[in-house]
């Protein structure tokens, strides 16, 4: 099991060499709550960290979710097509979002790890 | 994430609810809305609440919204004045659905008026919570010569199918209120309106006291194993699929009666003699059929509608918009309502939408997306 990172934004990812697994945070879905829509980015797009890579639809409202790092799409969930409140379920987990070949590693390192991400949360 | 922001930024000048205590004990998320923090779900989430109150019934908090009397000899005759609904007619212990209307006829707001019993003619309002403070100065300024009177009570919805029989264990006659029938009764010693209404398409009723009370009332409630909180959330989505409007969304100082569906609560009797705010503007709408018209709306999508989405007829013309849009929990799909021109919303007719960098297909579609259930009193009993 590799490491979660955590953006401001409440994204996640799990980096395994340069394949990185992106997310969202168990907060962040207990926030939305039942998501009912996501559209996903297609296999081969270029993501810039920051920048918009999903839109999660709950019964209330859209929301975007955001790049934490750069790269490609290498693969997208294909199981929340039809089962999109996996992520309400299993955010870290089978309702993991996108994987991408990143770019630059090292953007990672300016991520949050579990313990600073708790303390974040605190903050809010 | 964006919307994350919106949630948690609570502004410091909300009120808060008499319940706001038990919601919180409840697991409520919180949400501020019309300048009040409400509930918007508890833990069981918008999706489970909107079903419980399907399959059973449900409570919510709508105390935010405005309540007041009005008193005086022939009151339903002035309020007449600033709504289009026969009001003169309405018996004691029933209620009526209205407007307050502008001069062109706009709706500043939708209310419920009720004629209470008693010998002094008295009128209970029930209004919006983000009108509240300009319909009562509205009404001050309009009907100087009557008592006009807020009243700070908290109000509850007891909604469902389950609602009937859980309230008439509590208060026996409650469940033979006829439907749009009011009744006040006792409880520990204090009034209890009893009102056979709601927004969500349901049988069940509103229940008005005063806040000292309301948390007994709620307690004594949800210790039915049939009744669960739920929040404005819920609320919403029952209201959609129901396909009733809601102020501030489908309904503004922009749309008139009519051309929101809502012809059906002006009185006959005020079609011809008018008398209130915009009867000329009503009056044509009436004859000649309104521009547009609110109507449902079915996205052809995964994704739903979101409110302010311009509607395209095929040519590409625009059309319309949508008012309220939103995923619904009963039918597992998208739902929204909104306006169009009448010449484009027939019923089957397919608009489009844009829906980020995509169109989809749009059809319209009757209201209400899910049958309404109100109560129907029994043949052979007296409805009134």
């Amino acid at each position: 099991m590799t490491e979660l990172r955590y953006s401001k934004d409440h994204e996640y990812v799990a980096l395994d060499g340069d394949l990185a697994t992106l997310g969202i945070s168990d907060y962040a879905q207990s926030q939305l709550g039942d998501i009912v829509f996501i559209e996903l980015p297609e296999v081969g797009k270029k993501v810039a960290k920051g920048k918009e890579i999903a839109v999660i639809e709950s019964v209330k409202a859209a929301s975007e979710v955001y790049s934490p790092v750069s790269g490609e799409v290498v693969e997208v969930n294909p199981e929340l097509g039809e089962a999109p409140a996996l992520v309400n379920d299993d955010p870290l987990g089978r309702g993991w979002l996108i994987k991408v070949r990143v770019s630059d590693p090292g953007e990672c390192a300016s991520l949050m790890d579990d313990a600073a991400y708790s303390s974040f949360l605190k903050t809010i | 994430m964006t919307e994350l922001d919106v949630a948690t930024a609570a502004p410091p000048a909300l009120a808060r609810l008499p319940l706001d205590a038990v919601h919180r004990r409840l697991g409520a998320r919180m949400a501020p809305f019309a300048g009040y923090e409400m509930p918007l779900q508890y833990e069981q989430g918008i999706v489970a609440e909107t079903l419980h109150t399907r399959r059973l019934a449900s409570l919510f908090d709508v105390s935010h919204m405005g309540q007041a009397i009005l008193a005086g000899a022939r009151a339903a005759r002035a309020l007449e004045s600033l709504t289009p609904a026969d009001l003169a007619s309405l018996s004691p212990e029933r209620t009526r659905y209205t407007q307050l209307l502008n001069e062109n006829g706009g709706i500043l707001d939708d209310l419920l008026v009720t004629r209470l019993p008693g010998v002094e003619e008295r009128l209970l309002l029930v209004v919006n919570a983000s009108r509240k403070q300009a319909d009562f100065a509205l009404i001050r300024a309009a009907l100087p010569q009557f008592d006009f009177n807020p009243l700070d009570r908290a109000l509850l919805a007891l909604q469902g199918p389950r609602a009937a029989s859980v309230l008439g264990a509590l208060l026996p006659g409650a469940e033979d209120l006829p439907f749009m029938g009011w009744r006040a009764f006792d409880f520990g010693g204090a009034p209890l309106f009893v009102s056979r209404s709601g927004y969500t398409g349901e049988d069940g009723f509103e229940l008005s006291l005063r806040a000292e009370h309301a948390e007994d009332l709620a307690r004594l409630l949800l210790s039915y194993e049939d009744v669960a909180p739920a929040g404005l959330g819920a609320r919403d989505a029952l209201r959609l699929e129901a396909g009733l409007p809601l102020y501030g969304h489908d309904l503004d100082e922009t749309t008139d009666p009519v051309e929101a569906g809502l012809g059906w609560s002006i009185g006959k009797r005020r079609r011809v003699e008018g008398g209130f705010p915009g009867f000329e503007r009503i009056r044509l709408a009436l004859e000649q059929g309104p521009a547009r018209r609110r109507v449902g709306l079915e996205p052809q999508s995964k994704a739903p509608l979101r409110e302010g989405a311009e509607l395209s007829a095929r040519d590409g013309e625009a059309v319309g918009h949508v008012t309220s849009g939103g995923f619904s929990p009963t039918l597992q799909r998208p739902i929204a309502m909104g306006y169009v021109a009448s010449n484009d919303a027939k019923l089957g007719a397919t608009l489009s939408a844009p829906l980020r960098d995509k169109r989809v297909d749009v059809t319209v579609a009757a209201l209400p997306f899910v049958p309404h259930r109100y109560f129907k009193t029994p043949a052979g009993k007296d409805a009134r």
